[in-house]
């Protein structure tokens, strides 16, 4: 396998509060290939967008990494000081949010904003600058692009902002794209042509995208691998068709349950019992077996590490090799 | 865009008229111009013969007319107590005050922004908190207060600075200037520090909140995502959308310093607008009071109007 673009390596992000330290992200690993698409699900509060956050080192404060390393193609990043950070940042990786509408400064120009983007990571001069941003436009499909760089953001739509802040995360030509819930916001029809517009741009561009989400449907459209999160730490990583067809998890099995679809015809959607613990009382052992229903004792006591389970990996005690041997 | 200005617009000539209306009101109402002008010794005939020289025998909205027309041309009538047209005294103390507004409102707006600006980037730090703390007083001790404390501190005991008037002034033209003379300079200091310093830390106190709470939103941190360094996203990306509602409230406040430096000029003695006002009243001088307030209503009005337009220049959603 060739070295992974990002591998993050047993990250914990920590809140101190008043009430004493919480732990929101808790031990969390995985790579992302040069150009794969990893989607991140869980439901809110089970710590993605934190990780998101974290690899660029954007936590808003208190919230600080307390543990783990993050490597940029072999390069440690998350021990870097601010300055260095913030080089990478945009220029390396970029980052888009989820709500479009507030994601672009209302008093300036899109082109103000491009071009400023641009010349800050490039070092082209205003005019080169310019000819890029009107091609990046182009590329992320607005419309006299030549013309609409002038315009201010109230004159686009939800979706056509999500291009532009796509054009803006793209302006240094990054090789990895945080997209946390860039969807989410949208009207479904601009969700399909966004998605379909990430697919494009990650291929042409030959760009990795962590895609932060908590819709299947985004994750079966676009994503080659997925990481399901559940109160901090990682259930099941797998590839999308295995994660979504065969889950091994107790807990994704659920999630891919509680899945609506247009084609099925049962009569009821089945439900996890329960929900996701907070963060000042997460259950020792499994986090998940005060609602598993396969739960036995050991995991009640000890937490499971991620296991193999045909072809992906699961924090799960039902694949533990003694307990395979018997099963 | 010309809509919205013209609306702006509109409404100040609204206030105008209002004001104008009220000003007039004082003439009926307040005492009788006869009894002021005449004298004791007039007879029925006198009176009645001044009464229709001065039109008061027209009807309200005809006397109305008439007051708005001549204000229009700037004629005030003759102030009861000098004996001499209401405009040149205006005129003769209107650069003193606004002088010393102009240089008060520049004063509060410069050092309140910077210090507001400094005080949101560095919330946690000493200096800021000491700041904060310091603005506390600024806003919650009247004025006179804070002039009489200046005074003891620079004029008595230190005697640094004059404790009262102008110093001497250079004419130029109509207008009149303490900026070119030493003992000017010297004595604009107390009075701007005075006039400025409520407004300063009201500005400063602003400009935090809104700093911080610009600080905050998506834009800032999606600006951040980009790599752009923060030192940019404080002056380049946040400022400028904390503006939008500074504006107003320095908008209305430049008016309100222009307006009623009426406690500074009498803590002062300066030879202001206000402190032909603060006599007006003392000796019921109706034609000044009502001019007065006339100017004041102007003030407010062209300030009103001027914010408008600034907000156009920083606002684009606003410019359509």
């Amino acid at each position: 396998m060739t070295e992974p673009l990002l591998s993050i390596r047993e990250l914990r992000v920590e809140f101190p509060t008043r009430r004493g330290i919480l732990t929101a992200v808790d031990g969390v690993s995985f790579d992302i290939a040069p150009g794969e698409v990893l989607g991140v699900v869980g439901e809110s509060g089970a710590g993605k967008s934190l990780t998101g956050a974290a690899i660029i080192g954007l936590l808003d404060p208190p919230g600080r990494i307390a543990g783990g390393e993050v490597l940029l193609k072999g390069q440690r990043i998350d021990n870097l000081p601010p300055e260095g950070l913030r080089r990478i940042r945009g220029k390396r990786i970029g980052m888009v949010f989820q709500d479009p509408l507030t994601s672009l400064n209302p008093l300036f120009r899109i082109g103000e904003q491009l071009i400023e983007t641009i010349q800050l990571h490039t070092g082209m001069n205003a005019a080169q600058a310019r000819d890029r941003a009107i091609a990046l436009l182009v590329d992320v499909g607005i419309p006299a692009a030549e013309r609409r760089i002038d315009a201010y953001p109230y004159q686009f739509s939800g979706g056509m902002r999500q291009r532009v802040v796509l054009a803006l995360a793209l302006a240094a030509d990054p090789e990895l794209i945080i997209a946390d819930e860039p969807t989410t916001a949208l009207d479904v029809s601009v969700q399909a042509q966004i998605i379909a517009l990430m697919k494009r741009l990650c291929r042409e561009h030959n760009v990795a995208i962590m895609l932060i989400t908590h819709d299947m449907g985004v994750i079966a459209e676009t994503a080659d691998r997925v990481a399901v999160m559940y109160a901090g730490r990682i259930a099941e990583i797998g590839p999308v068709r295995d994660v979504i067809g065969r889950a091994h998890h107790p807990y994704t099995q659920g999630l891919m349950g509680s899945i609506p679809t247009l084609t099925a015809t049962a009569e009821r959607l089945t439900q996890i019992p329960g929900s996701m613990p907070r963060l000042t009382d997460i259950p020792t052992g499994c986090a998940f077996n005060p609602r598993c229903p396969h739960v036995f004792d050991r995991c009640r006591v000890e937490r499971p590490e991620l296991l193999p389970a045909e072809r992906t990996l699961a924090a799960c005690w039902l694949y533990a090799a003694d307990r395979r041997a018997t099963a | 865009m010309i809509a919205h200005l013209l609306r702006s617009l509109l409404q100040g000539i609204l206030v105008i008229l209002a004001v104008g209306l009220i000003a007039f009101s004082m003439f009926r109402f307040v005492g009788d111009p006869i009894a002021s002008l005449a004298g004791q010794e007039s007879t029925d005939a006198d009176r009645a013969e001044l009464t229709e020289r001065l039109g008061l025998n027209d009807p309200f909205p005809v006397q109305f007319g008439r007051f708005l027309a001549h204000a229009a041309s700037g004629d005030f009538g003759i102030s009861y107590r000098q004996a001499r047209p209401v405009a040149d005294l205006l005129a003769e103390r209107l650069p003193a005050t606004l002088e010393l507004a102009v240089l008060s409102a520049l004063f509060a707006f410069v050092v309140g922004i910077a210090l507001g600006v400094y005080a949101a980037i560095n919330r946690r730090g000493v200096i800021a908190n000491g700041v904060m703390v310091l603005s506390l007083i600024g806003v919650s001790l009247p004025t006179f207060l804070i002039g009489i404390g200046l005074i003891y501190l620079f004029a008595v005991e230190l005697r640094w600075l004059p404790s009262f008037g102008r110093g001497d002034v250079v004419h130029i033209g109509w207008w009149t200037t303490g900026l070119l003379t030493d003992t000017g300079r010297k004595s604009l200091v107390l009075p701007v520090l005075t006039l400025g310093f409520f407004q300063l830390t009201l500005i400063m106190r602003l400009v935090r909140a809104e700093m911080l709470e610009t600080m905050r939103t998506d834009y800032v941190r999606f600006a951040r995502a980009r790599g752009i360094p923060e030192r940019r996203i404080q002056f380049r990306h946040a400022l400028r959308n904390t503006m939008v509602p500074v504006v107003t409230i320095v908008g209305l406040q430049l008016g309100s310093v222009i307006a009623f430096a009426i406690v500074t000029e009498t803590v002062f003695q300066w030879p202001g607008l206000g402190a032909l006002f603060v006599n007006a009243v003392q000796f019921v001088d109706i034609p000044v009071m009502a001019a007065y307030l006339m100017f004041v209503a102007f003030v407010f009005a062209a300030v009103n109007f001027l914010t408008d337009f600034v907000y156009l220049l920083i606002d684009p959603r606003l410019r359509h």
